[in-house]
Order: structure tokens, then C-alpha cells, then sequence
């Protein structure tokens, strides 16, 4: 991985927007599973991991990208660690200090950021080749992506899970709440169920592009 | 909590609050290396001995910091000792088994990142366990880790003879199976109490 040539990609719009559809850490890469199960039973939850998460993508994206000259390259993989842990450990106490029942409900998992693949994904695959500003603005679009990734299953469990989006009563008194959505197995069915659609999605498009041929369209 | 039996902790850690399928710690490994129970089975070995070795040495970190006042990089502290344990494991499988290095591939170093070790680390500060209940919560995580991971392996092995509609393929029917096993796992709740 380390060989790649250092292509200095120029910022454009792509730089961000891929991050929310092309390459989506939840829906396309499969990354960052843990806390996109664990905290999207509600979706004030999900909306607030989303963004600690993208303030750790951002302000370690932007130091390893600044300090990517210096880092030897046999050390970098712990350097970078040691870096995202210190944001975290800046998340992690601003939330203590913003608001306590947050930081009661999303638990442990604002410390376990520091394991979330998709940063250290990042740091690797892009913070350590590129220039300062477009690192900036692609760990934004990856976090957006992520924010967007867990807002989807955590309105759909909070919805089906309690009858509510971000505590209003959507229903009447009649709803009976599908108290499994909330639980862990909840967290499962709905992101495979995501991914079905999202699967169901692709291979309707890539049908139509290539009805003739008939490329198998899971050849992914 | 420091009256919580060794057997309670053990079973709430492997089957009750089972750390994959209830608390969702180690998904990545959980998706990535259940496609065989041979591969399943090493990777559990090798999880199951990093638990053990991070949590004694975070044990002991964790008395040094809180001596020292310095509870704030706790932490970076247990992630560097993580990394360094998964390291030390690395290069003993590639020495003693290279066939199994190659099998387990980049989810060996991967352990780092799974959520389960950091996540243990930092349960058993939350819980105040004294060394001995570290140890046998972090034996009763890897357990759980391990019987998750074996599960799911014997469920793909077969599943991969089944015909599937074409859309289901690769992650969303392993996310749904994944969802049946913890919907069965939850049939323990109750057994051994909350966890805190």
C-alpha cells in the first residue's frame, strides 16, 4: 500500500460527495460495524456518535496530513493511533462536559472511536498522501456519510423500535412499538435490510445499463 | 461489584451480555473471518489470547495512572499496549504457523481495531474488577467471542451450498443471520444481570 505514487488529487466537488454515496464507510465499504450497530437504537444517538465521529476523521485527517513528512513510515501505524486516540480523548471529555445523559447513552463507544476502522482507513489510505485541504474536506464528506449511515438506522429503529423520532410520538396510542429494533438484533435486520435495498438498487441500475450482455451483478 | 462471582462473570461476559452478538464489540472480525470454521476457530485462539494479555496489562496500567493522577491518557495507554500485544502475536504466528498466517491475512493485524479488546479494557475500569476477575471476564469475552464466531462460520459453511435470491448475497443475509443469533442469545438475558 505504501508504494502507491503519491498522486496529489486536486479539491473538488467529488472530494466531498463521494464520501455520502460513492464511498460510503457504512452501506458500501462495510466499515465502522460496531458503533453503527451499537448506538443507532435512537436517532439523536446515531446523530450525535456521527458527528464526534467526524470531528476525530477531521482534526486527525488534518494533523496526519500535515505531519505526513514526518512520520516515519515503520512507526506510522502507531503514530497515527496515538493521534486519533488524542482526539478522542478531546471528544470524549467535551460530551462529558456538554451534556451527561449523552455521554450515559452512548457509553463506552465514544472511547471506542479510537478503534473505528474508517479513521484509521483514512489516515492510511489518504490523510498520509494528501495535502492538508483536501484531507480536510474528504474526512468531512467521510463523516458525513457516516452521520447520514447511522441517522438511517437510527430513525428506522427508533421509528419502528419506540414510535418516535427524536422523542416526538409519531403514532396514536394504538401503535404497538416493535420493542426488537431497539434490542441488538433490531441493529442487525435493519442495516441487512438496508443493504438489501441498496444491493436491490445497484443491480436494477446495472441491469438496465447492460440488459444485453447480462453481467452477473454481484460480481463485486 | 467486587462480590460478583468468577462463574457470573464468566457466563455473563460469554453468553449473557455475549460481547458480538449483544454488545457489538469485534463486528468486523465477526463479518470478515466467519466464511470457515478452521479459520473461525484460530482467529477466536489468537482473540481470545490478546483479551487475556491486554487486560492484565491494562489492569496494571490502569493502577499505575490512577496512582499517578494521570487518568486522562488511559486511553492511549491501552490502545499502545494493544497494538504492541497484537504485534507480538503477529510475528508468533508467522514464525510457529505460516499456513495459519496466511489464512487469518490482514484481519490478524486487524485485531487492533477490534472494538472487543479496547472494549474490554475499558469495561473492566468502568466495573472496577480486581486482577482475577479482569482475567476470568476477559476469558469469558474471548469464549463468547470464540462460540459467535464458530456459529456463524457453521451457519455460512452450510448456507454456502443454499440457493439465495442474487440480492441477498455476501453481507445483508450474513447481517440478518447475525440478527437470528442474537435474537437467540437474548433468550439468556435475565441469567446473569445487567451489565453496567
Amino acid at each position: 500500500m505504501a508504494e502507491l505514487p503519491k498522486h496529489q488529487e486536486d479539491l473538488s466537488l467529488d472530494t466531498f460527495v463521494r464520501g455520502l454515496w460513492k464511498e460510503n464507510p457504512v452501506f458500501v465499504m462495510l466499515l465502522g460495524m460496531c458503533p453503527t450497530l451499537a448506538v443507532s437504537n435512537s436517532a439523536i444517538n446515531a446523530i450525535s456518535m456521527g458527528l464526534a465521529t467526524t470531528f476525530v476523521l477531521a482534526g486527525s485527517g488534518a494533523l496526519i496530513s500535515w505531519l505526513r513528512n514526518w512520520i516515519p513510515k515503520q512507526v506510522r501505524i502507531a503514530s497515527y493511533i496515538v493521534i486519533i486516540a488524542t482526539f478522542v480523548t478531546i471528544v470524549d471529555y467535551a460530551i462529558q462536559a456538554i451534556s451527561l445523559d449523552l455521554y450515559a447513552a452512548l457509553g463506552a463507544f465514544i472511547q471506542l472511536i479510537v478503534v473505528n476502522c474508517i479513521i484509521l482507513g483514512r489516515a492510511e489510505a489518504y490523510a498520509s498522501q494528501q495535502r492538508l485541504v483536501p484531507t480536510l474536506v474528504n474526512s468531512l464528506g467521510i463523516g458525513a456519510g457516516f452521520t447520514i449511515a447511522l441517522f438511517a438506522l437510527g430513525s428506522v429503529r427508533e421509528i419502528l423500535g419506540s414510535g418516535t423520532l427524536f422523542g416526538l410520538h409519531l403514532f396514536g396510542a394504538g401503535f404497538q412499538p416493535w420493542v426488537v429494533m431497539v434490542l441488538p438484533p433490531g441493529g442487525f435486520f435493519v442495516l441487512g435490510a438496508w443493504l438489501l435495498l441498496f444491493n436491490w438498487i445497484k443491480q436494477r441500475g446495472e441491469r438496465r445499463a447492460d440488459a444485453p450482455t447480462g453481467v452477473p451483478a454481484n460480481a463485486r | 461489584m467486587h462480590a460478583e462471582s468468577l462463574p457470573s462473570i464468566f457466563l455473563n461476559a460469554a453468553i449473557v451480555n455475549n460481547f458480538v452478538l449483544a454488545m457489538f464489540l469485534g463486528i468486523c472480525p465477526f463479518l470478515g473471518v466467519s466464511s470457515k470454521k478452521e479459520t473461525a476457530w484460530n482467529m477466536g485462539l489468537a482473540v481470545i489470547f490478546v483479551l487475556l494479555v491486554s487486560s492484565a496489562s491494562a489492569f496494571g496500567i490502569n493502577w499505575l495512572l490512577v496512582n499517578l493522577e494521570l487518568e486522562f491518557l488511559r486511553l492511549i495507554c491501552y490502545i499502545a499496549v494493544i497494538a504492541s500485544t497484537v504485534q507480538l502475536v503477529e510475528m508468533f504466528v508467522k514464525r510457529y504457523s505460516p499456513a495459519l498466517f496466511r489464512s487469518l491475512g490482514i484481519f490478524l493485524p486487524l485485531i487492533t481495531t477490534n472494538c472487543a479488546v479496547l472494549g474490554l479494557a475499558l469495561f473492566q475500569t468502568q466495573k472496577e474488577y480486581d486482577f482475577i476477575q479482569s482475567l476470568v471476564y476477559a476469558l469469558g469475552a474471548g469464549a463468547g467471542f470464540t462460540l459467535a464466531l464458530m456459529l456463524m462460520a457453521g451457519l455460512r459453511e452450510r448456507l454456502a451450498l443454499a440457493r439465495v435470491p442474487n440480492v441477498s448475497q455476501g453481507a445483508a443475509l450474513t447481517l440478518m443471520l447475525a440478527g437470528l443469533l442474537s435474537l437467540a442469545f437474548m433468550g439468556f438475558a435475565g441469567l446473569g444481570g445487567s451489565h453496567g
